[in-house]
């Protein structure tokens, strides 16, 4: 027997939102997954959008690489908006 | 519980001082509650352990789906057939949201559900049991579903990142069975006839005591229990969610009016608990070994139904790789 | 034609209300065809909780069977609405949606033949549910546009569901029918076992011609016409051999005349409050 492959699952669960990671399904194909996932993530009107991808086609990052990945950023304070003292007049921006 | 008596392949806790340097930094992210993510360095062992629970308690579900199946096709009102429906349908769901965890470990579906339909993997004792009246189908909503949220809401906070977030989606999900179930039998104790008022006593005198057996043996008898709250994929002992499950429903069995098999049943004023008899534990052995009244019904009924769905799933697949050939 | 059906069925206890003695105007007669429809095909899902072959086809399954007991209840509802008002003093007060999916016999149900045939197999399921779909979501498309506003509301939030449905079934039927040899061999035999069945989906009778003249039902030439294209190019994706339209039918249902298998069907639905018929609660 052929097994279904697996396909992981991204729902926008409202309009404005992101597509996110809720879990995955099996599928024979791609319009199968589409459903199958329909029917499994979205039965409480959770979604107005569904991804699919094959599992097999996620390159995710190695742990082991996090901190050559990541710790860089911890300290590019500059990004973020707090880093920048204005004075009080110029009020909220 | 709905993962009984999970082996953990460990008869000795270590250490931290014992434990390899890898296992060590394993074990501290544990102990300050950081979860567990699939590609993290984890033990041979809790890895072998989740899969182990996590498809238990996956199969749990999905066998789960058969005594209550049995009265979908009879239930007495089009709104109990539509609360009924959905509810099975999301026990479909909730074994589909954990295989989905426990592949993130590298198991294999199919291979999973084989160890079910071949007798090697087990599933919750209470499912082995018949549904005779309709009135079952309350009692499994409150008894069943409740002894399983009194296990789920803490699994919640698991160690293992796809388990816990399963659990959360199941316990959001689940909140309105038990109350479906505990609906069920307040109507009929309330308004029903004595028929129906009898139809819930037998009920509850029949799963009484197989709920209580749900959550595993008492703590002394469970050698893999300390293995696995140390790796929190187990938060409470058996006893105690146990007792914590007895305190909630003993109110509500006298609400409904109905009383427990178990004439040692009694509030002890000074602890503030429940106190109640001596579970027949060597029935509850029996049941896991697989002699249970439905063990043989309920893996033939699992089994078959994915053997004769087996030429339905290698058509999809054919289909598939011609659709695909056409289109390159 | 005659605007009442009047009949008197022995075995109810004088406390029941008969339901066949109802007065049942055009109206009623067409609610029930449509709820007894779906009533028992969604009987027919909820018979294969724990027998789908894959585990996500039971979420489909009862996705499927979820949607067509709400509809039953909502075309039944209605249809006891109208029964309660229109036999008003006549002592029919308590008929509801239950009374009717629950308390009526075989006779007394107005669906079609094809929703009543066994599930068989998986080739046999899907075929069923895609001739029944092909022609369901035709006929709704219609009726939302109803003279009738609770008709059109009906039938409009059924429509979105019975579009998903024919997504579905057409997908499989045409999987199984360009899948393997035996996917092909099995799909087609159910198609050539369900086609007499099929006559009864695009029959015009004076009910619907009643329902047609008070703007309802929708016109029977395009719903036949639209009916056939969508078999027609599902069943030719599916390299399938579509039997004639001209075939032999077998028709009743409409009417009451049912198959053998709708008794055994309802005998087991109707089990309980048949067995506590003082019960008024569940």
């Amino acid at each position: 027997m052929a097994d279904w492959p697996l396909f992981e699952v991204f729902i926008r669960s409202k309009h404005g939102l992101n597509h996110k990671h809720v879990g995955s399904v099996h599928a024979a194909d791609r319009s199968m997954a589409i459903e199958n996932a329909r029917e499994l993530y979205t039965r409480r009107n959770e979604g107005v959008s569904i991804w699919i991808i094959p599992a097999s086609e996620i390159t995710a990052s190695s742990p082991d690489e996090k901190e050559p990945l990541f710790d860089p950023s911890n300290d590019k304070v500059y990004r973020h908006a707090s880093f920048y003292k204005l004075p009080k007049e110029v009020g909220h921006m | 519980m709905y993962a009984q008596l999970v082996e953990t392949g460990t008869s000795k806790l270590k250490t931290l001082d014992e434990m390899s340097p890898e296992e060590r930094q394993f074990q501290e992210r544990i102990n300050d509650e950081i979860k567990i993510e699939p590609k993290n360095w984890m033990p041979d062992a809790y890895r072998k352990t989740l899969i182990r629970q996590i498809s238990q308690h996956a199969h749990s579900e999905i066998v789960g789906m058969l005594p209550e199946g049995n009265w979908l096709t009879r239930a007495p009102t089009l709104k109990r057939k539509l609360q009924l429906m959905a509810k099975i349908q999301d026990e479909a769901g909730h074994g589909l949201y954990l295989y989905s965890a426990m592949e993130t470990l590298g198991a294999d579906r199919d291979e999973e559900i084989d160890k079910l339909h071949d007798g090697r993997a087990k599933y919750s004792s209470i499912f082995n049991y018949p549904t005779l009246n309709w009135a079952d189908m309350g009692t499994v909503g409150w008894l069943v579903d409740g002894a399983a949220i009194v296990n789920q809401v803490p699994l919640q906070r698991t160690s293992y990142g796809p388990y816990a977030r399963a659990m959360i989606r199941v316990c959001k999900e689940e909140s309105f069975h038990q109350r479906q179930g505990f609906q069920i039998l307040l109507t009929m104790m309330q308004e029903g006839t004595d028929d129906q008022k009898a139809m819930v006593q037998d009920s509850i005198n029949r799963f009484w005591w197989p709920a209580l057996m749900m959550f595993g043996p008492s703590d002394e008898h469970s050698p893999n229990s300390a293995q696995s709250m140390a790796w929190k994929i187990k938060r409470h002992s058996n006893d105690e969610l146990r007792q914590r499950f007895l305190d909630q429903t003993v109110p509500q069995l006298e609400l409904l009016g109905c009383t427990a098999p178990d004439p040692d049943l009694k509030y002890n004023e000074e602890t503030g608990h429940y106190e109640f008899g001596e579970i027949d534990w060597k029935e509850f052995f029996d049941v896991v070994k697989g002699n249970g009244p439905c063990n043989r019904e309920r893996i033939e009924a699992r089994r078959s139904a994915i053997d004769n769905g087996a030429w339905v799933r290698d058509a999809a697949v054919a289909y598939a790789a011609k659709r695909q050939r056409r289109a390159a | 034609m005659s605007n009442t059906v009047s009949k008197t069925l022995e075995h109810k206890t004088p406390e029941q209300k008969n339901v066949a003695q109802v007065t049942q105007t055009p109206l009623v007669t067409y609610l029930l065809r449509l709820g007894d429809s779906a009533l028992v095909l969604g009987q027919r899902s909820a018979q294969l909780c724990g027998k789908a072959p894959a585990l996500e086809e039971e979420m489909a399954l009862m996705n499927v069977g979820l949607d067509l007991f709400g509809q039953a209840r909502n075309w039944l509802e209605y249809a006891a609405e109208l029964m309660a008002t229109e036999s008003e003093g006549n002592n029919q007060g308590n008929i509801d949606a239950d009374h009717l999916a629950f308390r009526r016999d075989a006779q007394d149900f107005r669906n079609l033949l094809i929703v009543e045939q066994p599930n068989g197999d998986f080739a046999d399921t899907i075929g069923r549910q895609f001739l029944f779909d092909a022609w369901h979501v035709h006929l709704l498309e219609g009726l939302a546009a109803a003279s009738d506003k609770r008709i059109a509301e009906v039938a409009a939030k059924s429509l979105k569901e019975a579009t998903y449905h024919l997504r579905r079934s057409s997908e499989w039927v045409i999987r199984l029918g360009d899948g393997t040899e035996e996917s092909h061999t099995r799909m087609q035999r159910a198609v050539n076992n369900l086609w007499q069945f099929t006559g009864e989906l695009v029959q015009f009778d004076e009910i619907d011609q009643v329902m047609l003249d008070a703007g309802i039902a929708p016109d029977p030439d395009t719903l036949v016409t639209r009916w056939k294209a969508t078999v027609d190019e599902v069943l030719n994706e599916a390299t399938l051999t579509r039997p004639p339209y001209d075939a032999w039918m077998y028709t009743g249902g409409k009417v009451g005349h049912h198959t053998e298998h709708l008794g055994f069907l309802l005998a087991e639905m109707q089990y309980l409050p048949r067995t506590y018929p003082d019960a008024t609660v569940w």
